[in-house]
């Protein structure tokens, strides 16, 4: 994948995947301390030690329509390439979280690609789970959370031409503020 | 995020008020394929496109959502268009451009596009 927005993108889908009501997002970057650390934490059904243990194995997966999952795997790759890992703490029924450490400054480190629409993408096509992204740069913090956003919509669908360009717009202009996920 | 909250609920006001011109697209669903193989093949800029589209013809009333891997991997980027009592039309191979293609054709006009269909999937 060309982006560690599309990485994020999959990994998110395990989550939704794993039935998760509510998906955490934290993204952290300082370039001075060469750091730029993806984290998704999720309350889906987890995964078992000895299963956890094989997941960056490729031929490990409960898919059914492929022998083959590739979405881990992947990420790991990306993130060894640029001298950083891929941490997984899962436990059955509680959730799982995927750490995802990258060398901001490296040059094999795949760009960021476009948060605001990946995001926006995520969250209006899957209206019925919850999200909380965060974003952290030195800068300071960004926060959107799917909880406050669906209250305030009163029953008006997430997927209305108006509230998607609001939530596109927010993430944007929030990223903006803390100069987050850009990549010169 | 706070802040713009009121800007949200303007825009909750305003639709809730909204007079419906058109009624004709209730119901109809839009599914992009989001798994591995379809993000990486370019799907998450068809929804971009899919999205963009029906705000640019003022469309509010067809919900556009994501699911995973179906299986059709070579396939993707692809999606379903959902018509209530209609037969439900999978396609294929997506970019943007056919993705808003589809958006006008199928979702506004009522035609469905051939091309970008695959026979007995
Ligand atoms: N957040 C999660 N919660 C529970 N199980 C997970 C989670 N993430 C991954 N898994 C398990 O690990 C397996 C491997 O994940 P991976 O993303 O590598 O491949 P996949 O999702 O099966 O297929 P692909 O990503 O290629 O569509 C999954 O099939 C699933 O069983
Ligand atoms: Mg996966």
């Amino acid at each position: 994948m060309r982006e560690l927005s599309m990485h994020l993108m999959d990994i998110i889908e395990n989550s939704i995947k794993a039935d998760a009501d509510l998906v955490i997002i934290t993204i952290e970057e300082n370039k001075a301390e060469n750091n730029l650390t993806i984290t998704v934490k999720d309350d889906g059904k987890g995964m078992d030690k000895e299963f956890l243990q094989r997941v960056f194995d490729p031929f490990v997966t409960s898919r059914t329509t492929r022998r083959v999952g590739l979405g881990l795997p992947l990420l790991k790759a990306a993130a060894e390439r640029c001298g950083g890992k891929v941490e997984i703490t899962s436990a059955p029924n509680l959730g799982t979280q995927v750490k995802a450490c990258f060398q901001h400054q490296h040059i094999d480190r795949a760009p960021m690609g476009n948060l605001a629409e990946t995001l926006t993408a995520v969250i209006v096509g899957n209206p019925k789970v919850d999200f909380v992204y965060t974003h952290i740069t030195p800068k300071g913090r960004y926060v959107l959370d799917t909880r406050i956003i669906k209250e305030t919509l009163d029953g008006i669908n997430i997927s209305h031409p108006k509230v998607v360009e609001w939530i596109k717009k927010n993430i944007a202009e929030g990223l903006k503020k803390i100069n987050g996920g850009v990549d010169e | 995020m706070i802040k713009s909250l009121e800007e949200l609920k303007r825009i909750r006001d305003e639709v809730k008020k909204a007079t419906k011109v058109r009624e004709g697209m209730k119901g109809t669903r839009i599914v992009v394929g989001m798994g591995t193989c379809g993000i990486s093949a370019g799907a998450r800029e068809v929804m971009s496109a899919v999205l963009d589209e029906l705000r640019k013809r003022d469309i509010d009333d067809v919900v556009v959502t994501q699911t995973g891997c179906i299986g059709f991997c070579k396939y993707e980027p692809l999606m379903d268009v959902i018509k209530p009592g209609e037969e439900k039309v999978t396609y294929v191979n997506l970019t943007p451009e056919k993705a808003r293609r589809v958006v006008v054709e199928h979702i506004v006009n009522g035609r469905v596009v051939k091309e970008y269909i695959v026979p007995n999937l």
